[in-house]
């Protein structure tokens, strides 16, 4: 009876113990989305978004050329890294057996778990040096490379969740291989590896370290692919380690508006999955 | 149909792709050898000025001087290390906490809301946290937390000196609360793989739900989860903005964690747009990041060893 009372104690602490960790971290997200919301929505109004930043110690501008330049970037990044990535996972889930493909998960693998920075350097070494210059293109560049194993693996996953059964069919009906897998397997896993891609672009467009020495920054606007681009997260990294009050604040509003583009992004990329495990750099 | 009068070339008009998808895709998946193998070329040749001037010593010597081109890599590697071990002690047990919580303890429903939430906060960007770190955590710290710490530990060499806020310690902290969301995931996909028979067994002997969780559900789990604490250490040591923002950047190596120190990837990403291409100081550098290649590589191989022995002791 008295053990008894004792294990059942141990069992009631240990469930709140446990609990309180839960809570406790779960609730961190709210402090980061109260916090930034509370710091944030101040500074934001229709400038924010249309205007360019005004010199250091004037109030006002805007981070239009950030927003921009932060879409140009991952539009460019998508381009370059979904399709490698795409095809490769096609590779990987269709003729993945034997020692190449092994090598390549393998190399994948090694890949995704680069450094961010060190991607930075990367890129830089291939596109700003030999261009003498940075750009749009080399952050893109540097952030396709950081979507190419993200990609690879949620398009295998996807394809392999696909039933046999459905393959059986094409095949009974007399389909080739490449027939089955571009008409009637890629289709079926099509939702899937949509929202993978979302979850891919949510995780690099907060992505800070590669784009310092590739797309640098900009006060101004940057036409074209060849130019420096400002980019959301930069321009909060430079704002926020600033000594200026005003630029501090923007920065808060620029935080702000990432972390609810990242976030509800995700959330809706989660829900179209279906399901909640996580489909991070793990 | 009409179709079957060509019989003879239908079978091979549906096959007419596969030799093309295979090459195609194939090509693909080589590209991704190609870049790896470029990124690792790139990072050999762009370092082999200072690896052939300082060779190993470059590892262990301590001075920092740019301008005398005297360069010593230790004190960014003691503060990528000491960072990423603290934010291991904090995050472990936490997270370990969470994850048995959400796989084992809760009710479905919660836990389902919960690792949602959870895997949101794995999302949200560093420079977020580093922002956050700057103007939230460590005015906390220096108010409350370090005095409270000092009062209590302050004997300890490790808790020695003045605290300006900025230090190895309040980097530690960010990092851990940004490397929990991934222990949290990855163990409790782990504990999920556990089968069921093990439980059903504990609880039948008559073992309560915590004794079944820590004595059988855990043990069984427990490569997996030291699986997960390695990538966890993976990304802690190759997070450069977030720790950029409230190390300090002050290369020395001081025992005390609230004195400012430097990491790895904050040197690269500060003292870059200082370099230019081809000097001396922009090789050092890239050997940096070569030397923060070779331990995240390694710790991710471990950590990839460690979860697919897991899951294949599952099957």
């Amino acid at each position: 009876m008295k053990l008894s009372f004792r294990r059942k104690a141990v069992n009631a602490v240990m469930l709140t113990l446990t609990g309180a960790c839960t809570f406790l971290v779960a609730s961190v997200l709210l402090v980061i989305l109260g916090y930034l919301a509370w710091n944030g929505l101040a500074s934001l109004n229709l400038d924010f978004f249309t205007k360019l930043p005004v010199p250091a110690g004037e109030t006002g501008g805007g981070m239009a050329h950030a927003i921009l330049g932060s879409a140009k970037v991952l539009l460019a990044a998508m381009l370059i890294g979904v399709p490698i990535g795409f095809f490769a996972g096609v590779y990987l889930a269709e003729f993945g057996d034997g020692v190449f493909p092994g090598i390549i998960r393998y190399t994948t693998d090694l890949l995704n778990g680069v450094p961010s920075i060190v991607i930075g350097i990367f890129a830089y070494a291939l596109i700003v040096l030999p261009m003498r210059h940075p750009s749009t293109l080399a952050g893109g560049i540097a952030l396709g490379v950081m979507m190419i194993p993200i990609s690879l693996r949620t398009t295998e996953e996807f394809l392999r969740a696909v039933p046999v059964s459905l393959r059986e069919g094409a095949m009974a009906l007399g389909a080739g291989k490449a027939r089955t897998i571009f008409t009637v397997v890629i289709p079926a896993a099509k939702s899937g590896i949509l929202s993978g891609l979302m979850l891919n672009l949510a995780r690099v467009a907060g992505e800070t370290a590669p784009l310092l020495f590739t797309a640098f920054g900009n006060q101004f606007w940057s036409p074209g692919w060849m130019l420096a681009t400002a980019t959301l997260p930069q321009v909060i990294y430079a704002y926020a380690i600033s000594p200026y009050e005003d630029w501090r604040r923007q920065a808060w509003a620029a935080g702000f508006v990432l972390l609810v583009l990242v976030l509800s992004v995700n959330a809706v990329a989660r829900f179209a999955i279906g399901r909640t495990t996580s489909r991070g750099r793990s | 149909m009409a179709t079957t009068a060509t019989s003879p070339s239908l079978p091979q008009r549906l096959r007419a792709g596969d030799p093309v998808a295979h090459t195609l895709t194939g090509m693909a998946a080589s590209f991704i050898l190609a870049i790896t193998a470029l990124l690792l070329y790139h990072l050999w040749t762009g370092s082999a000025l200072p690896r052939a001037e300082f060779g190993w010593g470059f590892l262990t010597g301590s001075s920092w001087d740019p301008v005398a081109e005297k360069f010593g890599a230790l004190p960014f590697i003691y503060g990528t290390v000491m960072t990423s071990l603290l934010a291991l002690l904090i995050a472990v047990p936490v997270g370990l906490g969470c994850a048995i919580f959400l796989a084992e303890l809760a009710p479905r429903g919660a836990s389902d809301a919960l690792t949602f939430t959870i895997e949101l906060l794995a999302a949200v960007p560093s420079v977020i946290y580093g922002l956050l770190g700057i103007f939230l955590l460590v005015p906390i710290l220096q108010t409350t937390v370090v005095p409270a710490l000092v009062a209590v530990f302050g004997f300890l060499p490790i808790f020695q000196g003045p605290f300006q806020g900025v230090s190895v310690f309040s980097a530690g902290i960010i990092l851990a609360i940004m490397i929990v969301p991934f222990i949290v995931s990855v163990s409790r996909e782990i504990l999920l793989a556990v089968p069921q028979d093990q439980r059903e067994a504990a609880l039948a002997l008559g073992a309560t739900s915590w004794e079944t969780t820590w004595k059988v559900v855990v043990p069984y789990a427990l490569t997996g989860i030291f699986g997960s604490v390695f990538l966890a250490l993976a990304r802690a040591l190759g997070e450069t903005m977030a720790v950029t923002m409230v190390i300090g950047n002050k290369p020395e190596v001081s025992s005390s964690l609230l004195a400012p120190g430097y990491s790895i990837a904050a040197v690269i990403a500060n003292e870059w747009a200082e370099t230019s291409s081809g000097a001396m100081h922009q090789q050092v550098l890239i050997e940096l990041g070569l030397v923060l290649f070779a331990l995240t590589v390694v710790i991710n191989g471990v950590a990839r060893l460690l979860i697919l022995s897991m899951k294949g002791g599952k099957k």
